[in-house]
This record gives C-alpha cells, sequence and structure tokens, in this order.
C-alpha cells in the first residue's frame, strides 16, 4: 500500500487542510548560505514563469521559502484563472477547493480574477455556495465565468432570485465579459438584457442550453445586440427564424457554432415549431463555415417537423431510438453532415440509410452506431462509399449482422482494408 | 523422511487440473487439504446468501470426491492446534490478485522460516499473467484487442494436468479422526447465521460435480448448432442456462484450461481442421484480460489512487442506489434484472450492461464502485478483478470506451424480449400489464392500469428519473470530462474519447506509414485532409468546440497565461500524455501550462487566418498527425500503472 501515496498525499491536502498543509512542509532550508542567496534573488519575471508552471499547492509551499517567493506567489499574473470545485462530502466523491483559499482569493485576489469557472456536485448548498463567491466578486472584471453542473444540476433548485442577483453582480461589474457558459441555470430574460447593456461589446460566447426561464424574445435581443457572437448553445424552443435572421444580419460577425439541443420530457407534450430553410440559408450565406451541433432526445413519433427541408447540420447526435425513416430523411437532407452519432434504432436494419448517407454526405468523417442493425456487406458497402475520409468509426459489435457475404471476422479486414488502417467493432465484455 | 502436506484451497475447488494439490500429494506420507472459512472470508461477511450456498456446495462436493480416495476435507473455522499435523509441506493455487499476493507473501514467508516447504502453481488463470505483462513491455494491456494481439503471439496455455486419482495417490494417506465431522465438517448455512426458512432451491448448484456435467452439456449444445460465434441475445438468453459455466469457473470448480482445451477440440472436430480463432475462447479472454489488468494494481477496485481509472465527479446518492439495488426504481427491465440477480446469483452479461450502465453513465450518476459492492454481494461470478474491471469498463471508466450509447431503459429490454415475459417472471405485479406498456407501465392509460390490478404509483413504484433528461445531462457530463481529459477541442462527440475504443491504444497500425492517429484529434485532422473543394465545413484545427472561448487577442505579459475556455490548459500536444495524471491531480484546475496558453491560441488564430486563405490544408494536417501519433504513444505510456504502482508482494 505504499504505491500512489504520493498523489494521494497531493489530492488531501490540496483541499482538506489546503494550509496548514502547506505549513507542514516549511523547513528551515539547510543549504549553505551562499546557495540560498542565490536562490532568492531570482528576478520575480523568473519567478513568475516558474510558478506559472507550478501547480496550486507547489506554489503555497514554495511561498513559505522565503520573502521573495511568498511575494511571488501574490503576483496577480498566477490568479488570472481559478476554477472553484464546490462539492460537499454527502454528495460527492471530489473533494472542494478549501474554504481558506476561497476566502483568500476574495479578499486578495478577487479584482486579478478573469477566467472563472464553478464546478458544482448536485447539492444545492453548493450551488449557493458558488452564488455567494459570485456575488463578492464587485470589484472584478470577468472574461471568462462557467457555471458548470457535475452531476444533477443543482443551480436550479436555487431561489430564481437570488441565482440572478448572483449573477448580475458579475455582468454589471465585468462590462468585459467574453464567455459565458450557464447550461442548466434559471437565468432569465431581465438577466440577460443586464448582460447585453454591460457586455455587449466583448460577448463572444454563450452557451445556455436547458435554461427553462429564457424566452425566444430573450436570446433574440442577445443576438440583435451583441454582433460579436460567436458561438451560441441553446435549446430548440428558442431556436426561431428572427433569432438566425440576427445572426446572419451584416452587423454581426460570422457564426462559429450553433448547438441546439431537442429535447421532449414526456411524449406528445411537446411540440416543435419548424424553422424555415430561407432563414438556414440566410445563415449558411452570413457565415459558410459555421457549425451546427444538434443533440436530439426525443421520442421516435416526435420528429415529424423535422428533416422535411435541407438543413445545414455538421453534428447529429440521436441520443434515443430513431426510425428508418427519419434516418432516411438525414440522408436526404444533410448535406454539410460531418458527423452522426444513433444510440438505438428499431429492429430493422439500417442498410439503404446508411448508403444513402454515404452518398449524400460528402462531408461525413465521423460515425457512431449503438443498438441499431446493419448487415455486414452493407456496412462495408458505406465503409467503401467514404473510404478514408471516416476517421471515427465506432460501430458495437452487435450492431453488424452476419449474411452471406462476410462473417464478424471477416468484417474487420475488409473494413480496415478500405480505411487504410486497422479496425476493429467496439466490444463488451463477455462476463 | 516423506513429507506431511497441507493443500489449501481458496478458488480452485477442484480435483481435475489442480497441479498444487497434486504436488501435495506427490511422494507425500500424508496429506490434509483444508479450507478456512475465516480468517480470509471475515471481511466478506457482506457476501449474500446465495454466494455461501455455492461455496458450502462446492465444499460438499470436494469432500464428497475426496472420500472416494479415502481422503477428506478439513474445513477450518478458528484457529485449530494442527502442530499435532507434522506439517512439512504447504502446496496452494496461485492467487494473482493484488491482495491475495501480499498475503501468500506473507504466508510463504513464515512457512519457510518454520522449515515448511511452499509449492505454488498457476491454474485459475489461462497464463501466467507476469509473461503477458513482460510481453507487453512490462506494462499490462489496457485495451483488449492490445491484450488479444498478446495472446496470439504467445504459446497456448499449458495443457490441463490429471484428476487426482487413487492411483496418484498411492501411498499417500489422509489421517481422519473420528470427530472430524464435528471438528472439521463442511457446516451448513443454519450454522453460519443464514436464516434459510423459505430459501428457494439453488439455481445454480455448486460444485465440481455440476460443473463437469455442465461442461459436457455446453458442449454438446455447441457442437450440435455447430456455431461458435458469440450467440444473438433473444428472451431466452436471459434466464439461467444449464449450460453457464460462469461461476463454476469463478470458484474454480471448473478448470479455464480444461475448457479452454475442450473447445478447441470441439472446434477442430466440427470444422474440421481449421484452426480455432479467438473468439471462440471470448468469455475466457475477458476473463484472462480482467485478471491481467488488476494483479498489479491494489486501487484496481477504487476510483481514487487508480492509475488507471478516470475521476469523474459521480454522486453520492444513498437513496437513489438502494432504489436500482432493491429493484425499485420503476423501470420493469432495470427491476426485473435485479430481481433476478438477488434471487439466482446470476443475470446475462448484457443484462449486467443495462443495469451497469442505468447505475452509473446512464441515468443516476452513481459510482462504480457502488456497483460493484452490489454485485460483490450478489453475482455469483463475481471475481474481484473480473468484476471491478467490468463495472469500470461499462461505466466507461477506463479501457477507452465510447461513452455515446446509453443504454435505453425502456427500449433495450423492449428490442430483447418484445412480449415482456422477462419481466413478468420476475415481477408478478406487472404480470397483468400488455406487452405494450410492459416496459413503461407509467405511460400505461389509468384504464389498463386498473385492468391490469396494478396501479403506478401504489403497486409498482413510478419511474425514479426521467430517463431523456438524465441522459441528455449525463452525456454532457462525460463529453466533459472526455474533452478535458483529451484536451480535444472539436465538436465531435466520438472523438472525444482517446484512442477510439478499438482498442490498439495507438500502439497497433496498419502499416508503420499509415499509423492512424487513433486520439482525439483525428477527427479534426482529417477535416482537414479531407476539407475538399468548398470546404464549406471545417473543424479546423480542433478549435471548433462552443466551450472555447475568444478572447484570443489580448494577453498581457510575456506569457499570456489566462484560462481559455471553461477547461484547463488547452495544449494539445503536453495533454494527452498526461492523460490519467490531470485526472488524478486537477482539484485546483488551474492550467498546467500556462505558459503555453497564449501561444496555442495564438497559433490557432494564425492557423484559421491562414486556412481562410485556403493554403495550409495539408501543413497543418500533418502537424497535427505527428502531434497525436506522439501523443498516443504518450499516452499509452503515462496510463499505465507507476513503477511504484506495482504490487510490492
Amino acid at each position: 500500500m505504499k504505491r500512489g501515496r504520493r498523489g494521494d498525499e497531493g489530492n488531501s491536502s490540496s483541499s482538506s487542510g489546503f494550509l496548514e498543509a502547506a505549513s507542514k512542509k516549511t523547513r528551515p532550508l539547510e543549504e549553505p548560505e551562499d546557495s540560498t542567496s542565490t536562490w532568492s534573488l531570482l528576478p520575480q519575471e523568473i519567478l513568475l514563469l516558474v510558478f506559472q508552471h507550478l501547480p496550486l499547492l507547489d506554489r503555497a509551499y514554495a511561498s513559505q521559502v522565503c520573502r521573495s517567493w511568498n511575494q511571488a506567489f501574490h503576483m496577480p499574473e498566477l490568479w488570472r484563472c481559478f476554477e472553484f470545485e464546490l462539492n460537499q462530502p454527502a454528495s460527492s466523491y471530489l473533494k472542494a477547493t478549501h474554504p481558506d483559499l476561497i476566502k483568500q482569493i476574495i479578499k486578495r485576489h478577487s479584482n486579478h480574477l478573469q477566467y472563472v469557472s464553478f464546478k458544482v456536485d448536485s447539492s444545492t448548498e453548493s450551488a449557493e455556495a458558488a452564488c455567494d463567491i459570485l456575488s463578492q466578486l464587485v470589484n472584478c472584471s470577468l472574461k471568462t465565468l462557467g457555471l458548470i453542473s457535475t452531476a444533477r444540476p443543482s443551480f436550479m433548485e436555487l431561489p430564481k432570485s437570488h441565482f440572478i442577483s448572483a449573477l448580475t453582480v458579475v455582468f454589471v461589474n465585468s462590462k468585459s465579459l467574453s464567455s459565458l457558459k450557464i447550461d442548466d441555470t434559471p437565468v432569465d430574460d431581465p438577466s440577460l438584457k443586464v448582460l447585453v447593456a454591460n457586455n455587449s461589446d466583448t460577448l463572444k460566447l454563450l452557451k445556455m442550453s436547458s435554461c427553462p426561464h429564457v424566452s425566444p424574445a430573450g436570446i433574440l435581443c442577445v443576438a440583435d445586440q451583441c454582433h460579436g457572437l460567436r458561438e451560441l448553445a441553446l435549446n430548440y424552443h428558442l431556436l426561431s427564424d428572427e433569432l438566425l435572421l440576427a445572426l446572419s444580419s451584416e452587423k454581426h460577425v460570422h457564426l462559429e457554432h450553433l448547438r441546439i439541443d431537442v429535447v421532449s420530457e414526456n411524449p406528445g407534450q411537446t411540440q416543435f415549431h419548424t424553422i424555415k430553410k430561407s432563414s438556414w440559408d440566410a445563415m449558411v450565406r452570413h457565415s459558410p463555415k459555421f457549425n451546427l451541433v444538434m443533440y436530439f432526445f426525443l421520442y421516435e413519433d416526435e420528429f415529424d417537423p423535422f428533416f422535411r427541408d435541407e438543413i445545414p447540420v455538421t453534428h447529429l447526435y440521436f441520443g434515443r431510438s430513431v426510425s428508418k425513416e427519419v434516418l432516411g430523411r438525414v440522408g436526404l437532407m444533410c448535406p454539410r453532415l460531418v458527423e452522426l452519432v444513433v444510440c438505438a434504432n428499431g429492429l430493422r436494419p439500417l442498410d439503404e440509410e446508411l448508403i444513402r448517407i454515404a452518398e449524400r454526405c460528402q462531408q461525413l468523417s465521423a460515425i457512431g452506431l449503438g443498438e441499431c442493425e446493419v448487415s455486414c456487406s452493407a456496412f462495408v458497402q458505406f465503409v467503401k462509399m467514404c473510404g478514408r475520409r471516416l476517421s471515427q468509426l465506432s460501430i458495437m459489435e452487435e450492431v453488424l449482422i452476419p449474411d452471406h457475404q462476410y462473417t464478424p471476422d471477416e468484417i474487420h479486414w475488409e473494413v480496415s482494408k478500405h480505411l487504410g488502417r486497422v479496425w476493429f467493432p467496439d466490444m463488451m465484455p463477455t462476463w | 523422511m516423506a513429507p506431511n502436506s497441507i493443500h489449501w484451497f481458496r478458488k480452485g475447488l477442484r480435483l481435475h487440473d489442480n497441479p498444487a494439490l497434486r504436488e501435495a500429494v506427490r511422494g507425500a506420507a500424508t496429506v490434509r487439504c483444508v479450507y478456512f472459512l475465516d480468517p480470509w472470508f471475515a471481511g466478506s461477511s457482506n457476501l449474500g446468501v446465495n454466494r455461501w450456498r455455492f461455496l458450502l456446495q462446492c465444499l460438499e462436493d470436494l469432500d464428497a470426491s475426496l472420500r472416494k480416495l479415502n481422503s477428506r476435507l478439513f474445513v477450518i473455522r478458528g484457529h485449530p492446534n494442527t502442530n499435532e499435523w507434522k506439517i512439512s509441506r504447504l502446496t496452494f493455487e496461485y492467487d494473482s490478485e493484488p491482495f491475495g499476493k501480499e498475503r501468500d507473501a506473507a504466508i510463504k514467508k513464515l512457512a519457510t522460516e518454520a522449515g515448511v516447504e511452499v509449492i505454488v502453481k498457476i491454474s485459475h488463470t489461462l497464463y501466467d499473467l507476469d509473461r503477458i505483462i513482460e510481453l507487453n513491455g512490462g506494462q499490462p494491456p489496457l485495451t483488449y484487442k492490445r491484450f488479444q494481439t498478446l495472446i496470439s503471439r504467445m504459446d497456448p496455455p499449458e495443457l490441463p494436468v490429471e484428476p487426482l486419482s487413487e492411483a496418484f495417490m498411492g501411498t499417500c494417506i489422509t489421517p481422519v479422526s473420528d470427530d472430524h465431522g464435528d471438528k472439521y465438517g463442511v457446516p451448513s448455512l443454519e450454522e453460519l447465521g443464514f436464516d434459510t426458512e423459505g430459501l428457494p432451491s439453488a439455481v445454480w448448484p455448486g460444485g465440481e460435480t455440476e460443473a463437469l456435467t455442465r461442461i459436457e452439456r455446453h458442449l454438446e449444445r455447441k457442437a450440435w448448432v455447430a456455431n461458435f460465434e458469440r450467440p444473438r441475445m433473444n428472451a431466452n438468453s436471459l434466464l439461467a442456462s444449464p449450460t453457464g459455466l460462469s461461476p463454476y469457473l469463478r470458484f474454480g470448480c471448473l478448470s479455464c484450461r480444461l475448457f479452454y482445451f475442450k473447445l478447441t477440440d470441439l472446434y477442430r472436430k466440427v470444422k474440421k481442421n481449421s484452426s480455432p480463432p479467438l473468439s471462440l475462447y471470448g468469455q475466457l479472454l475477458w476473463r484472462e484480460f480482467f485478471y491481467t489488468a488488476a494483479t498489479n494494481n491494489p486501487r484496481f477496485d477504487k476510483m481514487e489512487g487508480n492509475p488507471i481509472c478516470v475521476r469523474i465527479p459521480w454522486d453520492r446518492n444513498p437513496e437513489a442506489l438502494a432504489k436500482w439495488a432493491e429493484a425499485k426504481t420503476g423501470f420493469p427491465w432495470i427491476d426485473a434484472i435485479m430481481t433476478q440477480l438477488r434471487q439466482e446469483g446470476w443475470i446475462h452479461h448484457l443484462a449486467r450492461h443495462a443495469v451497469a450502465c442505468f447505475l452509473t453513465r446512464g441515468d443516476l450518476w452513481i459510482s462504480w464502485e457502488e456497483g460493484m459492492k452490489v454485485f460483490e454481494e450478489l453475482l455469483l461470478d463475481a471475481d474481484w478483478s473480473v468484476n471491478a474491471g467490468s463495472w469500470m469498463w461499462l461505466s466507461c471508466s477506463s479501457f477507452f470506451q465510447q461513452f455515446f450509447h446509453c443504454y435505453c431503459p425502456v427500449g433495450f429490454g423492449r428490442r430483447t424480449d418484445p412480449n415482456g415475459d422477462f419481466i413478468r417472471r420476475y415481477l408478478p405485479v406487472l404480470r397483468g400489464f400488455p406487452a405494450k406498456y410492459i416496459y413503461d407501465p407509467w405511460n400505461a392509460p389509468d384504464s389498463v392500469q386498473a385492468a391490469a390490478k396494478c396501479i403506478v404509483g401504489i403497486h409498482y413504484p413510478r419511474p425514479m428519473v426521467n430517463h431523456a433528461e438524465a441522459s441528455r445531462l449525463n452525456i454532457e457530463r462525460m463529453k466533459q470530462i472526455y474533452q478535458q481529459l483529451s484536451r480535444y477541442r472539436g465538436l465531435g462527440l466520438l472523438a472525444s474519447v482517446p484512442s477510439n475504443g478499438n482498442g490498439n491504444g495507438g500502439m497497433m497500425a496498419y502499416s508503420p506509414g499509415e499509423q492512424q492517429p487513433a486520439t482525439t484529434t483525428s477527427a479534426s485532422s482529417a477535416s482537414h485532409g479531407t476539407g475538399t473543394a468548398g470546404g464549406s465545413v471545417t473543424n479546423g484545427n480542433g478549435s471548433g468546440s462552443i466551450l472555447l472561448n475568444f478572447d484570443r487577442e489580448d494577453h498581457p505579459g510575456p506569457s499570456g497565461m489566462q484560462q481559455h475556455g471553461y477547461h484547463t490548459a488547452s495544449d494539445p500536444g503536453k495533454g494527452m500524455a498526461r492523460l490519467y495524471q490531470a485526472c488524478s491531480s486537477h482539484e485546483f484546475a488551474v492550467p498546467q501550462h500556462p505558459g503555453r496558453l497564449g501561444h496555442n491560441a495564438g497559433k490557432r488564430e494564425r492557423e484559421s487566418e491562414r486556412e481562410t486563405a485556403g493554403d495550409t490544408e495539408t501543413h497543418s494536417s500533418h502537424k497535427v498527425q505527428r502531434h497525436s501519433s506522439e501523443v498516443s504513444l504518450k499516452c499509452h505510456r503515462h496510463s499505465q500503472p507507476t513503477p511504484e504502482g506495482q504490487s510490492s508482494v
């Protein structure tokens, strides 16, 4: 049980006894006088470079060595970015950032912070703690802010007003936010207005999937004002023709990424609207290289409004079972498709659908199939048509149905030949 | 003077192919076969009644077989006075598991000091695992494919040795006292304190005799269907089969080498001399793979401190865990499987995938360690290495698994058993539901629930989780973790998993010149390479992530040490090398190479500018490829247990 001790030590002390651990290591240097003095003469610029390569805990140890290293520890450059990890022992396996460290950062370094993220476990207490820290960041100017739920989204459990007031502290004080990731939070339209009023010139990335309190009008206001916005992630119900037109207006920079989550929580209860082909066309004209990433979590019978017209989607993920028919439409309507992931499909093999996709989706370079069925010969045909551009090919072993042409043992050679590299289907342990 | 031997049974509860047992008998005056119920099993008091029963049946069977050789089994509880035995030789089967190795080393030392000869033989695994590791350059292979490659380079396993027979016993005797039954008899479940009232008879009876009957049946059936491929799953395969062997392999009632050679013989007979493919031995090789991965890693069953395990911020949620373990999730497919597991001690491997996925990355986001503990208690064939390894595999915590595919707790069962007979068998309360609703009874109209005499929420729980919502969140979480590990910044989901699950771990190339950058950057390099005319879509240099911020322009100071985007440093070259290091030391998630960030972003900017000019496609593609092949090698090296991680035994 001696192994891994070093790692363990680092981990536990980094969180559960931040300062104590650091001071424990303090012992007088037993080096000859001259070498000590040489070290302390190291210019601050060099020290900074060294410190930048050290993890925080090591910097803390180093800061106990001498006055000059201690000063270096507090250099603003070392505190520009920080990730707060807020976990409760009752709800997480991971350790939290030590409270003393948080206090120290707020006291001494909050004005240095520029790139901040909060990783929060599934407990409401942790989300609350994140908000408390946020609302103390009054004299700092953040460039990026990320609120990340590592398990169940706990920000959603906070009183909305509490969350909003903490978030708007950052919006109002920062004035130059460029990236904001607030998925699964109770952010709402008025707070987005505050965001826009203070940061419209700088905002470039906004990630807000599954924010139920935002309306299509709320996000439209962001798109109208923030002309530098290049990456945007939101749910399908916020997507509108107006939004796409706003993003493709002349004043707007080229959009690079748009991610849309299409989610239905209860079958038959969500009516999905359609987006006009002309709106997508405008987007493609304005931002010819933009990526459109769509994640679908729908029941099979909810796909009716989708893939009726050409859509410039580049990355498609079907998280639930999707019908043969819909995949057939994908082959017809998604000429820009780069990656396709199908988690499940009915019991009928996807042979013609795949071949059509190979034929029509000339950019396709990655495909993943889970609980689907494809006959071996159709699969070989598909790979042959796509050839070496298929850089990611993740197919569960069970997907491939042996037929008169190929057995599973033969297929990996055939596919490897067409890909120009060794390929095997994904396997699961037989246990 | 002829020695007095003790053979110590732990696993390997059999007389056939038991080389250590033969060594005990060879030239000995006396032999005593012992099994200690304590102290080594003391910590395992949480083992479920099915496992205890299976074990006791194995011991009964051993004792019966030994009687036929005028010997007996000595089941030892507490601290017997064995001085009068005058032992001078101790034999046992090699245990490859880290704690077993540590224990055996201590025993061996004590015995040697006491002048007792110790003989240890490998017979629980097909191969000497240390040989496999040696062949792989001193590190256990981390992918199954790599493992297969190594195996195919090795000689076939050693042939099984002859069973212990009267002839072999010769003059070697077992002194048996009149009170043997009282002192050393196999205890009953009741004596061990189990309440056996109403306990149904065992679906899996333990013992070597049963194992040998089963293997014959197993081979007969294989010969009859003359199909050596993995059988496709159907409703029937979910049920315990009289040809199932896994618990017997686990307790060593059946020798894996015997199984191996019987399969080989049968294949040759049926297929007329063609040499059998590795896939013939799938079940045995998977087992071997996990033993190999675990043998030098005492933290193999933990997330923390386990160098091959990805650190995932699982949720701690005892209530949800209990619902899963006690078959109260509200998903009939999951609950039926968990009921079968608790009642019978075995479930089909795809059923294991279903419940493991549900507990971990699919729905509940609870640590695989918790699931492993439940299996440890309930599953007859749950060996430490295989159990932990499979759980890591199924939760995508190791072995470079793709994580995109989550088994649906409704659809997966429905595909396998559309009629729902399996559910009705194990969850009688749902018996009245028509097939249409039996996998999602909460969707059944009230009238259907009333007719089925089962109101969801009263007689059967409502689903504990919204699967669509949970899988949406969880796929996002997994992506976040894997992107952070792999420093992959592209949009592709598949490319976030380093070394794309085909399992070569970056070590095997089609031909040297064509090494696929089997790492995360491959998608983006490919999109460069194939960024054909028009090139309307490029991921470019992997910069495409919507997670990435755009704050590239102002990096004050010489080093520009900002964190870009929401992840830590994005130096792609160094990133992969830190694959697992990163996950064991990210408490303070500051950039590990802060100085490089500015560069990186700057380069990115420049590249994308040039890309617009359209002259860098091949150039940057090459660079990325070179990067990633370096990276994949590093990754392979670094993701192995560190030298300090080797066992100290």
